[in-house]
């Protein structure tokens, strides 16, 4: 998969998994070397289970991404568990409350590691337009925050480029 | 008034398979009818006219800036997501201040067009890119640089800073 063009964040490094599918593409010659590591973050990457938490309109784009046409299970994402012990992958989406935070944070906990969280949206992320003393100014405050994504709300193809970069960052990873 | 509703189920519940057929046969339809998913990153969706998208600074054909820093677009701006910081420009310019600083907080965007709208210069635009996401807080806080890159160049007919 080439990294998307015409984008303004980061580019996406290109690197992602090149060991795994250098290493697949090699295999018809009789012999697969790899690190085990590689193989484990690739498969990880590929069926993250996505917990979503909308709370407010960033929730119907994310209903929209996993319809048929933005079709986020041709990323492995597709089984959105409203059971946060079955998920891996937090998609903030919506303005959280201080009333709210409580509860954010309880479904943090309760989901198994490892796992990531992705703040969706201006609200999520930083606490948007809503400069209000009921808002909480940024989820980062409650839960540690891997993938911002800008936008009120983000388009469809937002979201999947904030999850492109979620599995960047997961086949980076050492441990 | 209770309606007592005789729920037992006929005999073409009770064979089951001709339920099943009428499933699958839905879905032999769907398997040939017009495909709908956009392949995401390889494809891309075309936008309509006045699609609202990031927001960026342009530059007229003379190469400068069409800022002058007057406030309008951080004094509008709902989630006051803009920051601007004005320096005096020396005597002898046509104009007295331009902007220093002017950072764009992404993450408080909530790219409504306002800055666009209430711009007396026509300086800030709202461009057509759409996809901004990144892994800190602090690298989508956009500044000067790299909204005059985003925004580009537009003609101005009127270059009321040549003539003054």
């Amino acid at each position: 998969m080439s990294p998307p063009t015409g984008v303004i964040g980061p580019p996406l490094p290109g690197a992602s998994g090149r060991k795994v599918r250098e290493a697949l593409e090699r295999s018809d010659e009789g012999l697969f070397l790899t690190r085990l590591q590689d193989v484990i973050s690739w498969a990880r990457k590929n069926s993250l289970w996505p917990m979503p938490l909308g709370t407010a309109c960033c929730a119907i784009e994310l209903m929209a991404t996993a319809g048929p046409r933005y079709d986020i299970a041709r990323f492995g994402a597709e089984r959105l568990s409203f059971s946060p012990r079955q998920a891996d992958l937090m998609i903030v989406a919506g303005t959280i409350t201080k009333k709210m935070a409580p509860a954010l944070r309880m479904i943090y906990d309760q989901m198994p590691s490892p796992k990531w969280v992705i703040a969706m949206g201006a609200c999520a992320s930083s606490g948007g337009m809503f400069r209000s003393y009921s808002t909480v100014q940024g989820i980062d405050q409650i839960v540690p925050v891997d993938v911002y994504i800008s936008g009120c709300p983000p388009r469809p193809e937002a979201l999947l480029y904030g999850l492109l970069l979620i599995q960047e960052k997961l086949q980076r990873r050492k441990t | 008034m209770a309606i007592v509703v005789d729920r037992r189920l006929g005999l073409m519940d009770r064979l089951y398979l001709p339920g099943i057929l009428r499933g699958m046969w839905i879905t032999l339809k769907h398997l040939f009818r017009r495909k709908v998913t956009l392949q995401y990153p390889e494809q891309r969706w075309s936008f309509p006219e006045g699609f609202r998208g990031v927001p960026a600074l342009v530059k007229d054909q003379q190469g400068r800036t069409k800022c002058v820093a007057c406030y309008l677009c951080q004094f509008v701006c709902p989630p006051k997501a803009i920051r601007i910081t004005a320096e005096e420009l020396p005597a002898g310019n046509t104009i007295e201040k331009h902007p220093l600083e002017f950072d764009i907080n992404m993450l408080r965007c909530i790219y409504c067009g306002l800055c666009e709208e209430v711009c007396p210069e026509q300086a800030i635009f709202l461009g057509k890119d759409y996809e901004v996401a990144g892994f800190s807080r602090s690298e989508l806080v956009f500044h000067k640089d790299k909204l005059v890159d985003l925004g580009g160049v537009r003609p101005d007919p009127i270059m009321k800073w040549a003539h003054k």
